[in-house]
């Protein structure tokens, strides 16, 4: 299967950067920050996906690391002005060791627990930021100066730079995770989710498997932070608040939770939906606090009105869609080697696109019933 | 020493709100096994309705009832409408539909009401109470705040112990199965609990208000908190949110008193210092009955 697989993530890779190269030198400069901002968005839902929904563990403060990356990004080109794939590297190994110390706190907590941890995380680390004014710069925050390299000449947009420099980690980072998520680690992350016992009976180290999960989102999350920090040219506490963390889980959510797809679609609403309603809504010539606050109330009913209609994301409709063309697009991470593990959680309910390939588990009855 | 108790009066005062949301979470949790992350949202929503009353009636207790029967409508119609077709379906979905009604209630809280803060009455005097000379650090309304929500607290631990009603709720919890071959609807105990819920986290929002203004996002931190609380309790155990809410509401007090201005920035991360302590000795919450996880 890997062999198979590899080069097809590979060229949908390439791809896409073609596109988005095409894309981004087509359209005005406003909508190659969206696509930064797109691109920067799917890079921390990924690792935010893989985390939650490859190896079971929510996160409500995957914002936090993110804040990390930033604030290790907008250091470093402050004080040390190292080249910026340099500090790129950095700030994802400095989220990755965060991400350590997170995972082995949270190693033996579960659901809400994790959930109430992980949030007052994404919640309290940010604060930080005002308590030490002096070395984060308070509310003001630290201003990160980013250029264009010399050899695009003087007259090539920053904002299209900026816009290729996120796509391409986002590519990368997509690319090196659906590996993941196909290896070894990728399988132990699945065990570990649908059974912790029966994983450590097969030999999984159920511990360590959890913490890597902590470490490859948090690194994701380092990225996007690092990112968002030459984007907005600016790193302040005020960006990071738990709207972020949640709407990292949201748009993992909403895309297909454990799907990379999934988390290109959800990011693509969570950016896309606020904008769009924000066009319709000034358009109309509404009052600024009305107009401000109608995305605002549509992006929340757009939460809703998804998560009823689809229950397994976006990827979810798309796979059953393609199905109805007779396309099969790959077995997923999800349905692929577990049988049994949605029974309890996610078995296509009566209004779900019933998935072609899922296989239903025997009935435990029929297999005991000759002991009886 | 007077200081000490000072905090710790004022500290209690606080914490009860807490305890009030952290209590409608566990009601919640326990029925549907669900954190309602609109809990917040709809105690926002209520407030302002609460201050149109008020503004119209000139009444504050008008304003008050009004905000606690809101509660209930809004947390029983949020259970059938949007929380019911998703129970059953992956759990998170159920959690990001109470996301999205968060969002939507703040967006039309925006709409209607307007971003800019606005401050909300107390119903008793808010000048600090003496004892000779001495300050004790709360007012009249501080003690009111504590009161009611004891006395709600009560009057929920006497439901669910004396009546029938409180013993289909408890049934359902313990057993949805069960109960139902017994012959509760379960269905509609839950939608009860949604509205207690909902009636608790109004009466926590308009209680709470008059110390922080009132704007879209103005409860987002008092749910935080009150989550904390209901994690570090226990989110099975009523008790638990109590004692978890009293016992945040008096380290943050204390974290925001002897530290100072750094202290009150970082109390978000104090909270998350006794969090993490509390789930390391207990990963389910302090008061979590030595249950087997099931796997």
């Amino acid at each position: 299967m890997t062999t198979r697989s590899t080069p097809r993530v590979l060229g949908a890779a390439l791809v896409t950067a073609v596109l988005i190269a095409l894309l981004s030198i087509k359209l005005n400069s406003f909508r190659d920050y969206q696509i930064a901002e797109i691109a920067i968005e799917v890079t921390a839902v990924a690792g935010l996906t893989i985390l939650t929904g490859l190896s079971g563990q929510i996160s409500l403060g995957n914002g936090a690391f993110m804040a990390i990356g930033a604030y290790t990004t907008a250091l470093l080109m402050l004080h040390l002005n190292w080249p910026f794939y340099l500090v790129l590297l950095f700030a994802a190994a400095i989220t990755a060791a965060a991400g350590a110390v997170v995972g082995v706190a949270a190693a033996r907590l579960h659901g809400p627990y994790l959930a109430g941890a992980t949030l007052l995380l994404g919640v309290a680390l940010p604060s930080v930021a005002y308590a030490y004014t002096g070395f984060f710069g308070g509310d003001q925050g630290l201003d990160v100066n980013f250029t264009t390299p010399s050899f695009l000449g003087v007259n090539f947009p920053l904002t299209r730079w900026e816009a290729w420099v996120c796509s391409a980690v986002a590519l990368v980072t997509l690319v090196l995770l659906a590996n993941l998520g196909r290896s070894r680690v990728g399988r132990s992350w699945r065990a570990v989710r649908d059974d912790e016992v029966a994983a450590a009976l097969a030999g999984v180290n159920v511990a360590a498997a959890r913490v890597l999960a902590f470490v490859v989102s948090a690194a994701c999350a380092g990225l996007a932070g690092a990112l968002l920090a030459v984007v907005t040219g600016l790193v302040a506490p005020g960006a990071f608040t738990i709207t972020l963390s949640i709407a990292l889980l949201t748009a993992a959510v909403i895309g297909g939770l454990g799907t990379l797809p999934g988390a290109v679609w959800g990011s693509l609403v969570i950016v896309l939906v606020p904008t769009y309603a924000t066009d319709v809504a000034t358009s109309h010539g509404l009052s600024s606090s009305v107009a401000s606050n109608i995305p605002v109330a549509a992006y929340g009913a757009v939460l809703i009105i998804v998560m009823l209609l689809f229950p397994q994301g976006i990827q979810g409709a798309v796979r059953w869609t393609l199905g109805l063309f007779g396309i099969s697009p790959g077995r997923g991470w999800r349905a692929a080697d577990i049988p049994d593990a949605l029974s309890a959680a996610g078995d296509p309910p009566a209004g779900d696109p019933p998935a072609a390939n899922q296989r239903r588990p025997a009935s435990p009855e029929g297999s005991s019933s000759g002991n009886q | 020493m007077v200081e000490f108790l000072q905090f710790t009066l004022s500290g209690l005062s606080f914490g009860m709100i807490y305890a009030a949301i952290a209590l409608s979470l566990v009601l919640i949790w326990r029925g549907t096994r669900l954190l309602n992350f609109a809990q917040g949202g709809m105690a926002m929503f209520t407030t302002y309705i609460a201050l149109e009353v008020i503004r119209h009636t000139g009444s504050y207790w008008a304003g008050f009832l009004v905000a606690l029967a809101a509660g209930v409508v809004l947390g029983a119609a949020a259970e059938l409408t949007v929380v019911r077709p998703a129970l059953g379906k992956p759990e998170l979905n159920a959690v990001i539909i109470t996301i999205g009604l968060l969002i939507l209630l703040e967006g039309l809280a925006g709409i209607f009401y307007g971003g800019q803060y606005r401050s909300f009455p107390a119903a008793f005097s808010v000048v600090g109470l003496r004892v000779g000379s001495t300050p004790l650090g709360v007012s009249r309304f501080d003690v009111f705040v504590a009161l009611a929500v004891l006395a709600a607290t009560l009057l929920l631990a006497v439901g669910f112990r004396y009546t029938t009603a409180g013993l289909r709720m408890r049934a359902a919890a313990f057993n949805a199965t069960v109960a139902r071959l017994s012959g509760i609807r379960v269905a509609r105990v839950i939608t009860v609990g949604w509205a207690l819920a909902g009636l608790l986290g109004a009466l926590a929002g308009v209680l709470v208000t008059p110390s922080t203004f009132l704007y879209p996002n103005s409860m987002d931190s008092i749910f935080v908190f009150g989550f904390t609380a209901a994690v570090i309790g226990g989110l099975d155990s009523p008790l638990g949110a109590v004692v978890g809410g009293l016992l945040l509401g008096v380290v943050l007090s204390y974290a925001s008193g002897y530290l100072g201005s750094q202290g009150s920035d970082l109390t978000a991360l104090v909270a998350l210092g006794i969090l993490v302590v509390v789930l390391m000795l207990r990963p389910d919450g302090i008061f979590s009955g030595a249950r087997v996880r099931r796997v």
